[in-house]
This record gives structure tokens, C-alpha cells and sequence, in this order.
């Protein structure tokens, strides 16, 4: 499904190169102008609420294009890419928590709210140097990534593949929320972490932040672009494709399917991690529920409605379907699900190539259609 | 879903207990207060003199006559006053402008009188506690028995001094075993705050046979105690330890059932999945909603039942249920099976996601259809209650009915797979698909029916569910992820599979919960099944044979 010819120039070609450099100024440059320099009352205007929107859905569309990297590329559904998604995003609420200091409501220096109406006397020795950025930015990345090397270890060294991998990662995401709803767990339980005030020092309420913020995420979006499309483009990536399709074979031939699962699972995990940390700043809560199964199913359905295997596609599925569920949700709340529903059962029969595979086939219809003029304009 | 009460009963040794309270009872003397002062006591309350009224109040908390709790319902609610003319006292009513009497002590009608012609009693704080002391003395001569078991089990937790008389002239005139048990027990509890040592001891070891945890508690207390005489601490250190350690013995055993019924469950629950997974190698995330369709059917069947036939039949409802349960969720899975999932074989994944689309649209439309709160079915008279096992175990019906039910669905599905040629056509299908499709048998039916018996037996596994708990839109997703995790420790396709699986996750999961809590015990069962599927990637009873692997 998706086309592995390799491109002619690095990563893109030079026509690629242009639509990715100017979809980034458009969402760097353009949307913050947009912002500021446009009076309150304008067409063009975004109002103040619509950046930590657009930060949200291209947080979404990292993290979409985590998934789609090991399922469009490598055949592996995981069911539980919102856990990597919320370890990322607790380990920079930590950080977040603990920049509160003593603008808590308890005006602790040293514990948390939570921590103080719980009762606690010491900081937990897990929650040791989340007060600097640079580590907490760290953890965001290397606990999703520990974690998915663990679970694809254990996974892949066995061998469960398929639907079987898919129920493993799903439980396991149900085992974290279960045990992050407690309270002894030290994150907050069922409230999670919120309240956040600052980040290095910058006011979160202030919109300057926010557009610092969303910038970070755009750009964060445009390195994991690159980056994912590093690993597709390379020889691992043609391993990948191979062993999606015939596992055994590849096996057979002399590569280590093991290695190169394993290796592809934890940089999605990170990306996942990443997407996280960004999303908790700009939404101000992470609470035990981003770990429950149906987030984790939901980004299946925004790689689905994109396009497998296209990178792209997952960044314009998760824009889209998200754009669906902020204005489906507030015009006709019930019927979100039916809707959400109907996606689902649609793009698996109708349109397995999705939203981007439409534009190809278009486009095919079109070269077959000119052909067929030029071989008919050749016989005259 | 745990709903089993443990009421504890006491052991025979009560009776012993109870023979000798009464001997000892009998040595003290038949009480002085009797019916024949309540007229006089009811007189003082007329008087002026606050601590007289109080020392009547009391008085007629210890008489044990029930006449007196109206008059002293009627002191608490200020409806008690003395007439002028008569000085009789009475209980007023207000009719129009004017005031009913009847006599406080006779019953008497005294005809209607304006308000001026009485003077009402006045009652403070101090004899409004006196009033409720008094009143639930009085309780324990209620002729109701369950007023007087539910007085005695107050006056356990109470068990103030005044209480020991009260009760031992209660247990003289008691019939009601279960009633007497608890006086018995109230008495002993009050004898061990207030008696002399030799009394306590004796108390100790009345309640020693019991299986109590309030008892256990307390006699805890009364053995770490700093001025506890040392026979006594020592006399309640052993009956303590003792019922500590009947009480484990009953939790455990008690852990036990319900992990057994747990497991039955999740055998009903998971085993459609089982089949359908090992028959069409898809995940159906759509199988939990089966389960609550299943149990909104029963809903609606008992609904209907109670609006169209006569309450009598009522009980029937639930017999009636399950095989529409089975038709409902058959054909929706036939349905199912027809419509979407056969165009997606051989794409397991994309069935999975479909699959999620549908149970996605399922719910909402049972929540747009019943709405989203709870629906409460109720069980059957002859479902209710429970049958005392040993001591303070309590097995509740519907358990019991739950487990007999699965083992049911069980042995006959395992005659349907091993002696029919329906069953025949499964398992051929199960173990090489393209070689049954060419000895002639219709995979694309067989496919479908089986699709349908799976969903068929999840939705009696629904209506079994809306016996142990309410009904809501999202019941199957508290299910679904517990019935993968049954599929996956057993084995795909198997039943003994499906049955070890679900019995060991369901037992596993109940019996660590005392220990590790409800929530560390099920991710302790997670990482274990991850674990285990690493020695054995298919299961417990992994399927054998050439296709499978494929």
C-alpha cells in the first residue's frame, strides 16, 4: 500500500522538500500572525482559544504518526499507544507539578497539592528531579521509550504478532490506567495533575506562551516527520515493509525481524512520549483516563482515515477526525459516537488506503484517462 | 458485582450461653419495674420538676411495655399534655382549631377540647436523650421481630449498663431464635464492658463461638487494653485469636466462590469469543456489547412481564429471558457477521477495527434508546437471598444459580462441537478452512452460525450479569478486556481452555484482592498473562494442526 520507491533527492524529492517547507511556514509564520496582527474583530482572525486547539490536533498528529510508523510500515497494531502518549505527558506534568512551588493551594515548596492532602511527608523518591526541565524533557522521552523496548521485547522475542499483540498492548494500557487511578501510585489518581502555573518561568495563561508552545509542537511535528520518514526511506524501512508482508520469509532470508521490530516499537513509543509532553502544557491536565483502551483505539482510526503507511496521511487523519470530534461534540454530542462508529466500520471496508489513498487513485484514473486521449489522439 | 452479605450467626455454643444467662438471670430475681407502674410513671411525667420527669422516662424505658412507646413518641413530638379539669395526661391531635385527647395510659377517648383547657408537657435536651435511651430499650419489646433483632444488634453497639436488664428480661419471654441469638450476643457484649471478672471471662467465652468481626474487634480491644484485669485479657486474647482466625477461613473460602463465580462469568462472557476467534481467526470487539444487549433484553422482557401479567408470574421472567437473550444477540451477531465482517477476512486487524466501530455504535444506541443511567433488574423471589454455609459464610443465590447455569451452557456446547455434524463442520473448518471448504461443507455458513452462537451465549452471559448488578450502556467493556485476557491464557478454540482460563483468572484475581486490593490484584493477573504467553505464545490449549499457524 504504500509506494517504496525510493525518492530521487534526500528524504524528498525537491517538489516534496517545497510542500513540507511550505506547510511549516504556513503553520509557524501564517496561524501566529494570524494571531496577533489581525484586529479582534477580522475574518482572518484566530481567536486566543483556537492555539492550544490547533497545539492539541498536531500533538495528535505526532503521536498518529508514532502509530502509523509501526502499523502502516511493520504490520504491528498497537491498542496501547495512548499509555506511551500519557507516561510521556505525566512525566512533564511532573516537572509542571513541581514548578508550582509555593503557588499551590497548600504553598508547599516541596510536595504537590495532591501530595499534601494526601497527607504525605516526603516527596517520593520517583519524583526526584522532575523540578529541572532538561531532565523531565528527558523523561518524557526515555520512560515511553523503556517502556516500549520492555513490552516489544517481551512481545516480539515470542513472537505474538497480529491480533494477539494488539489484546497484549491493550491490556497492558488498561493495567496503567487502572494503576494510575490510585492514589498511592504518587500521580495525582483519579484527578491527575493540573493546575499548572508556569513553565521555566513563562506564565501558561499568558498567550505569548501559548504560541511559544504551539510553535514548539509544530516544529516537533515537522523533526518527527523527518525522522520517521529517516527510518521508512532507509533499508530498515524496506526490511520493515518486507517483514509486514511476509514475516517468515524475512526471517528466513537473514534478518533479525526481532531487532528491527523492537528498534521501530521504542522510537514510536518516544514519539508517542513527545507528543505527550507537548500535549499536557497546552491542555493543562493529564489525568489516568488518557491511559483507558478507546483513546488507544481511536488513534487506529485517525491513521485509518489518513492513510496507512504514508506518514502524511496519519498527520491529515488525525487533523481531520479531530476537527470532526471538536465540532461533532459540541453540535450534536450523541451522535459523536455514531459517527466516530461509522468511521470506523466505513474506512476498514470502503477505503482502506483512506483519505490520502482517494488521491491516489485519482490521480491514476487521471494518468490512465490522459493516456488513453494521447493513444487515442496517436491513432488519428 | 460483589454483592454477597455475610451476616454472622452464632454457633450452638449460644445455647449453652443462653442457658446459663437464664439460670443466672433467674438467681438476680424477676425485675422490680412491671405494667402496673405505667399509669404512675405516666402521671409524673405531668410534673413540673424536670428531673422527676427524667427518672420516669427512664422508668418506662426498663417497664418493657409497649403502650409506653406511644406515650414517649408522643412526649418527643410534644403531643403529650395534662388536662386541666381531670389532671388525666393525654395525647393530643389537632382537629381544626381544637384538640382529640386520649387517654395517654387507657386508650380512652376524652373527647375534644380547646387548646386552653390543657397543659402540654414541655420536654428539654436533656430528657429528649433520655426519650431516645428509652425508647430503644423499648424497641426489644416491639412486637415485630425484626424491630426487636435490629434493637438488640443497636444495643450490641451501644451495650451501655442500663442495657443488661433490659435484655435479660427481654430473652425471658424471646421465641425468635435468631432474635434470641442476638440478645444473647447484646448481653454478653454489655456484660463484658460492665460486669464483675468472672463475668466478663463468662462472656468471653459466649462470644468466643461466634464469627463476628465486630465481636473479634472488640474483644481486640478489650485484650490490648491497658487496665484489663490479666484473666480477662488473657480469656480474650484466645477467643479473640480464635475468631480472627475462623474469620480468615471463612473469607478465604468466601473468596473462593466468588472467584468461582467470577470465573462463570467470564466464561460465558469470553467462550463465543473463543470459538469465533478460533473458527474465523478475528477479534470481535464487538462481543462485549452482545453481553449488554443480552442483559438490556432482560430488562425489557421484565419490563414487559410486569406491565402485561399478572404479578404472579413475575418470577418467571428471568426463564423467560434467556432464550430471547440468545435470539436477540444471535441475530445481531448473524447480522454482524453478514454485513461487515465476512468482506474483511483474511485482514484481522481491519476486523478488529470495525468491529471497535461497532460496539462504538451499539452503545450509544442503547444509550440514546434506555438512556444513559443505570437500569436495575430485579431477581426473582426464588433468586434472592442465600443459604448459610458454615458459620458467617453466606452463599448468595443468584451465585449459586450463575455457576449451575454456566456449567450448563458449558456441557451443552460441548455435546453441540463433539456430537453433532454442526459441530463436526466446526471444528473440520477450525483446523484446515480451504481443505473443509473442498470435502464440501459451507465454510460461509458455518462462519455465520457460529458468529451467531458465539454472540448467543454472550448474550445469556448478559442476562446472567443483570442478576449480580444493574445494567448500563457500557456493561460489556467492563468485561471485554478480562474475556480477551481468557482467550489468550487458554488457548484459541478450545473449551477446556476457555474454562481453565476463565476459573483460574476469575479465582486468581478474587483471591489476591485481600492482599494486594481489587486493582493491584488485576494488574498482578496482567503481567502474569503476559509473562505466560511468553512460554506459551498460543495458550493453555493451543490448537494443533497444519493451517494453524498460518
Amino acid at each position: 500500500m504504500a509506494t517504496a520507491a525510493p525518492p530521487s533527492g534526500f528524504l524528498f524529492n525537491r517538489q516534496g522538500w517545497a510542500v513540507f517547507i511550505g506547510v511549516g511556514i504556513l503553520l509557524i509564520a501564517v496561524v501566529p500572525l494570524l494571531n496577533l496582527a489581525t484586529p479582534e474583530g477580522s475574518a482572518f482572525h484566530l481567536g486566543n482559544y483556537l492555539i492550544p486547539l490547533l497545539g492539541k490536533y498536531l500533538c495528535y498528529a505526532i503521536l498518529a504518526l508514532a502509530l502509523d510508523l509501526i502499523w502502516g510500515y511493520a504490520g504491528i497494531l498497537s491498542l496501547g499507544h495512548g499509555a506511551f502518549f500519557a507516561l510521556g505527558g505525566y512525566a512533564f506534568g511532573m516537572y509542571l507539578m513541581r514548578e508550582i512551588g509555593t503557588r499551590g493551594v497548600y504553598g508547599n515548596p516541596l510536595l504537590p497539592d495532591f501530595m499534601v492532602f494526601l497527607n504525605w511527608q516526603e516527596l517520593p523518591w520517583y519524583w526526584y528531579g522532575f523540578n529541572h526541565f532538561w531532565f523531565a524533557a528527558a523523561m518524557a522521552l526515555l520512560v515511553p521509550g523503556f517502556f516500549g523496548m520492555l513490552i516489544g521485547w517481551f512481545a516480539f522475542r515470542s513472537r505474538v504478532t497480529g491480533v494477539y499483540l494488539s489484546i497484549i498492548t491493550q491490556a497492558t494500557t488498561f493495567a496503567l490506567m487502572l494503576a494510575f487511578f490510585r492514589n498511592d501510585m504518587g500521580f495525582g489518581g483519579n484527578n491527575g495533575l493540573t493546575d499548572f502555573k508556569s513553565l521555566l518561568g513563562y506564565d501558561l495563561h499568558l498567550p505569548s506562551t501559548r504560541i511559544g508552545l504551539y510553535i514548539a509542537t509544530v516544529i516537533a511535528l515537522g523533526i518527527a516527520y523527518l525522522i520517521c520518514r529517516a527510518i521508512v526511506t532507509s533499508k530498515l524501512g524496506r526490511v520493515l515493509l518486507a517483514l509486514r508482508d511476509a514475516e517468515a520469509r524475512v526471517r528466513f532470508i537473514g534478518y533479525s525481524t526481532t531487532n528491527a521490530k523492537l528498534f521501530v516499537f521504542t522510537v514510536s513509543a518516544m514519539l508517542a512520549g513527545l507528543a505527550g509532553a507537548l500535549y499536557v502544557p497546552q491542555i493543562g491536565i493529564i489525568n489516568p483516563s488518557e491511559f483507558s483502551p478507546a483513546n488507544s483505539i481511536e488513534i487506529a482510526i485517525w491513521v485509518a482515515v489518513g492513510g496507512r503507511g504514508t506518514l502524511a496521511g496519519a498527520i491529515l487523519g488525525a487533523v481531520l477526525v479531530n476537527l470532526g470530534k471538536s465540532w461533532l461534540t459540541g453540535a450534536a454530542p450523541d451522535f459523536w459516537l455514531f459517527f466516530l462508529g461509522g468511521l470506523f466500520i466505513l474506512v476498514t471496508m470502503f477505503l482502506p488506503q483512506g483519505v490520502v489513498g482517494i488521491g491516489q487513485k485519482w490521480r491514476f484514473w487521471r494518468a490512465r484517462r490522459q493516456s488513453a486521449v494521447a493513444v487515442a489522439a496517436g491513432h488519428d | 458485582m460483589v454483592r454477597a452479605t455475610r451476616t454472622g450467626r452464632p454457633g450452638y455454643g449460644f445455647f449453652v450461653a443462653l442457658l446459663a444467662l437464664l439460670i443466672f438471670g433467674a438467681t438476680i430475681g424477676p425485675h422490680s419495674a412491671s405494667a402496673a407502674d405505667l399509669p404512675e410513671l405516666v402521671k409524673t411525667l405531668g410534673s413540673d420538676d424536670f428531673s422527676e420527669k427524667d427518672g420516669a422516662i427512664k422508668a418506662l424505658g426498663e417497664l418493657g411495655d409497649p403502650r409506653a412507646i406511644v406515650v414517649l413518641q408522643a412526649l418527643a413530638a410534644g403531643q403529650l399534655a395534662v388536662v386541666q379539669e381531670s389532671q388525666k395526661v393525654a395525647i393530643t391531635e389537632a382537629t381544626g382549631d381544637d384538640l382529640k385527647l386520649t387517654d395517654a395510659v387507657t386508650g380512652e377517648d376524652l373527647g375534644t377540647v380547646a387548646e386552653d383547657a390543657i397543659d402540654r408537657i414541655r420536654v428539654n435536651n436533656r430528657l429528649r436523650s433520655s426519650i431516645d435511651g428509652a425508647m430503644s430499650a423499648l424497641q426489644i419489646f416491639s412486637k415485630s421481630p425484626e424491630q426487636r433483632f435490629a434493637a438488640s444488634r443497636d444495643a450490641f453497639r451501644t451495650a451501655t449498663p442500663a442495657m443488661a436488664a433490659t435484655l435479660e428480661k427481654a430473652l425471658t419471654t424471646e421465641t425468635v431464635p435468631a432474635v434470641r441469638d442476638a440478645m444473647a450476643r447484646s448481653l454478653a457484649a454489655v456484660r463484658l464492658k460492665t460486669g464483675t471478672s468472672a463475668e466478663r471471662t463468662q462472656a468471653i467465652a459466649t462470644l468466643a463461638s461466634t464469627t463476628d468481626p465486630e465481636i473479634a474487634g472488640m474483644l481486640r480491644g478489650l485484650a490490648d487494653a491497658g487496665d484489663t484485669p490479666p484473666d480477662v485479657k488473657r480469656a480474650a486474647e484466645t477467643a479473640a485469636q480464635a475468631i480472627e482466625r475462623k474469620l480468615k477461613m471463612i473469607s478465604v473460602a468466601g473468596n473462593l466462590i466468588e472467584g468461582i463465580s467470577l470465573g462463570s462469568v467470564l466464561l460465558l462472557a469470553a467462550i463465543g469469543l473463543a470459538i469465533t476467534f478460533g473458527l474465523m481467526g478475528v477479534i470481535n470487539m464487538a462481543h462485549g456489547e452482545m453481553i449488554m444487549l443480552g442483559a438490556y433484553t432482560a430488562y425489557v422482557v421484565q419490563e414487559l412481564f410486569r406491565a402485561f401479567l399478572p404479578p404472579g408470574i413475575f418470577g418467571l421472567y428471568l426463564i423467560v429471558a434467556i432464550p430471547v437473550a440468545f435470539l436477540v444477540a444471535g441475530a445481531v451477531g448473524v447480522a454482524l457477521e453478514r454485513c461487515i465482517i465476512r468482506f474483511l477476512y483474511g485482514r484481522p486487524l481491519e476486523t478488529l477495527l470495525a468491529t471497535w466501530g461497532i460496539s462504538l455504535m451499539l452503545q450509544q444506541l442503547v444509550r440514546s434508546v434506555f438512556g444513559a443511567p443505570n437500569k436495575a433488574v430485579a431477581n426473582p423471589e426464588w433468586m434472592t437471598g442465600g443459604f448459610n454455609v458454615i458459620g458467617g459464610l453466606t452463599v448468595t443465590w443468584n451465585r449459586v444459580y450463575i455457576i449451575i447455569f454456566c456449567f450448563v451452557v458449558l456441557a451443552a456446547l460441548a455435546v453441540t462441537l463433539s456430537r453433532t455434524s454442526y459441530g463436526l463442520y466446526v471444528r473440520a473448518v477450525m483446523q484446515n478452512r480451504p481443505i473443509a471448504s473442498v470435502m464440501g461443507i459451507a465454510t460461509a455458513r458455518i462462519d455465520a452460525l457460529t458468529f451467531g452462537l458465539g454472540s448467543g451465549i454472550a448474550g445469556m452471559a448478559g442476562v446472567a450479569l443483570s442478576q449480580i448488578g444493574n445494567v448500563s450502556p457500557n456493561l460489556g467493556t467492563i468485561y471485554i478486556v478480562d474475556s480477551f485476557l481468557v482467550v489468550v491464557f487458554g488457548g484459541v478454540g478450545s473449551l477446556m481452555g476457555t474454562l481453565v482460563g476463565a476459573m483460574g483468572i476469575g479465582i486468581v484475581n478474587k483471591l489476591l484482592e485481600p492482599f494486594a486490593g481489587a486493582i493491584l490484584g488485576k494488574i498482578v493477573v496482567l503481567v502474569a498473562i503476559i509473562l505466560f504467553i511468553q512460554k506459551r505464545p498460543r495458550g493453555l490449549f493451543a490448537l494443533k494442526g497444519r493451517s494453524v499457524e498460518a
